[in-house]
């Protein structure tokens, strides 16, 4: 049975300190993420302590094959830099040299719209604070998207929650059939080529910033070697039922429609995963480079080639597991992917395949390479460039600077999903839907007794002597539904702990 | 040359399909228009000034 899906993303945004004399990503990570602690008062300060993550739990080298191969690489952990809990049940910090912030954990897709929205407009807030903190002519920008164009990426990560009762081999098979073919509209589009041995203006233009950057099927690894499938086995949360399918293929959207899409579609295909109701196993002869082929395919029109011989092309793939999804959800409901929104991501599916179908360039309001390549088309017929001219280059990176004023996905006519209201109060409001209404609730009433916080659990000190640690292995426990009452009712840390019951740590 | 010109434009059978469902073709076609304009206009405002600079130290470290 397919388990409810929980699902969140883990967003590395680029960095830029402009004007400063000798620029340091890392240090400019931590100011820009140190600077919205300050001014939105989650920091230390008079009566009031810093809650940082808790590393008990981390085990990103668990390989969800069971053993990793030789020669695999486990990535380490940085417990020295700036670490954050939000009171909305984000985390906010810095990984390797970029600022991240993974979205606390959602009940459904429109609502990791939403927590996506709140994490640019905290990334926004963030630059506003930092330029308080920095001397006249500094600024520190944060870009929304995953390559350099010169080698490097950052990721955007995704995360569903599955039943541990599914074979491991099964999850691959069906995802990459979609991750390969997803692109098409959940792509950010991207100018140039990152591939090694391909001169960087060769490619043109493509559909997703991070094909380049995929060169194995399956694997551990995320920072080289990137697999169309991570294996990372670490479920945060009870590992006897769940698996926690950590997805790096992807890339990150300024279209919210793109997000929900790529989230949506994701999760209704791990639920037809679950159930083994996926009709066929649409094995690629060559998933690496089918992938990059359609990131290449602006015509969505090639063909790819299968294991059996036959063939499919992007469109044909997706549409095919629209159709397995409608039926999955007309014979066994919605309950385990998001309900109602369930409904939404079809009927927008349906539409976007059919956009895409009739004419490529027709979701230009909805899908971001589509967006993207309306303007440098535009923008170079109108100054006569060549596509090699740094001025279309540079539109592709400003597309995804998260600046209001200077945007220019913010001003793409991209249709959107969530009002502005609602993200701004869920830079500080938690989901009500999941336990990240609990940790967000316990920020928000004690972070003085809170010592540090972690996915599954959190560490009180109530000054009993011993730390008390909550644990919350159960991600759909720990709503608004099960605790808002309990909160209500409590003054203390101390109230709160004695109805839960806590056991000491 | 020729690997300039590898942004392949959609193939015009489908183009024409679509603009045959959307009934009045030209009005939405001018509005279009109209809003791309408009958008260069601002993209010609707010575009980094220094492109050639400001691409070449868009430089980041890997990530994940």
């Amino acid at each position: 049975m397919a388990v409810p899906k929980t699902l969140g993303l883990e967003t590395e945004y680029g960095i830029v300190h402009r004007g400063a004399p000798e620029p340091n990503p890392i240090s400019a990570s931590s100011l820009l993420i140190n600077a919205y602690l300050i001014t939105t008062h989650q920091a230390p300060g008079p009566g009031r302590a810093a809650v940082g993550w808790d590393f008990t739990d981390e085990t990103p080298g668990n390989d969800a094959r069971g053993g990793a191969p030789a020669g695999s690489l486990a990535p380490e952990i940085e417990t020295h830099l700036v670490n954050a809990v939000l009171t909305n049940g984000a985390r906010y910090y810095v990984d390797h040299a970029h600022p991240e912030l993974s979205t606390p954990e959602c009940a459904d897709a429109r609502s990791v719209v939403v927590y996506d929205r709140a994490a640019e407009l905290i990334a926004a807030r963030s630059m506003e604070s930092a330029r308080m903190l920095l001397p006249p002519g500094e600024e520190i920008v944060v870009y929304k998207n995953n390559s350099d164009g010169k080698g490097n990426s950052y990721g955007c990560h995704e995360n569903y929650l599955v039943s541990r009762a599914v074979p491991f081999s099964r999850i691959v098979t069906h995802a990459t059939a979609h991750f390969v073919t997803r692109q098409i509209f959940c792509g950010a589009g991207k100018l140039g080529s990152e591939t090694s041995g391909m001169r960087l203006d060769e490619a043109g233009y493509q559909i997703s910033q991070r094909a380049d950057f995929i060169e194995e099927e399956v694997g551990l690894e995320t920072t080289l070697k990137r697999p169309i499938v991570n294996t990372r086995d670490e479920p945060h949360a009870d590992a006897a039922k769940y698996r926690r399918l950590h997805v790096i293929v992807g890339d990150a959207n300024m279209s919210q429609v793109a997000t929900f899409l790529k989230v949506g579609t994701t999760a209704l295909v791990m639920a037809l995963t679950e159930d083994d109701a996926v009709p066929r196993e649409m094995r690629f002869a060559a998933p690496v480079a089918a992938l990059r082929q359609v990131s290449r395919d602006l015509s969505l029109r090639e063909p790819l080639e299968l294991v059996d011989g036959s063939t499919i092309t992007a469109l044909g793939a997706q549409w095919e597991l629209l159709a397995a999804a409608r039926a999955y959800v007309e014979t066994r409901g919605a309950d385990a992917v998001g309900g109602d929104v369930a409904h939404q991501v079809l009927d927008r599916w349906e539409a976007v395949l059919g956009g895409l179908e009739r004419d490529p360039m027709e979701p230009a309001g909805q899908v971001d390479w589509v967006a993207k390549l309306r303007l440098l088309e535009g923008f170079r017929s109108r100054h006569g460039l060549d596509w090699e001219d740094a001025r279309l280059r540079a539109l592709d990176i400003q597309y995804h600077d998260l600046r209001p004023t200077k945007s220019l996905a913010a001003r793409a006519g991209l249709e959107t999903l969530v009002d502005e209201a609602e993200a701004e109060l869920a830079m500080t409001e938690p989901p009500p839907d999941t336990r990240a209404f609990f940790r967000g609730r316990c920020l928000q009433r004690f972070a003085a007794e809170v010592v540090a916080a972690n996915w599954d659990s959190i560490v009180f000190d109530v000054g009993e002597g011993s730390l008390r640690r909550v644990s919350m292995t159960e991600p759909t426990r720990g709503t608004v539904a099960h605790v808002g009452t309990m909160f209500d009712e409590c003054g203390s840390a101390i109230d709160l702990l004695r109805r839960l019951g806590a056991a000491g740590a | 040359m020729a690997e300039r010109e590898q942004i392949r434009k959609p193939a015009p059978a489908n183009r024409e399909q679509s603009v045959e469902e959307a009934p009045p073709a030209s009005e939405r076609g001018s509005d279009i228009k109209a809003q791309l304009d408009d958008l260069l206009d601002e993209i010609d405002e707010v575009l980094e000034t220094n492109a050639e600079d400001f691409v070449k130290s868009y430089i980041q470290k890997g990530g994940e």
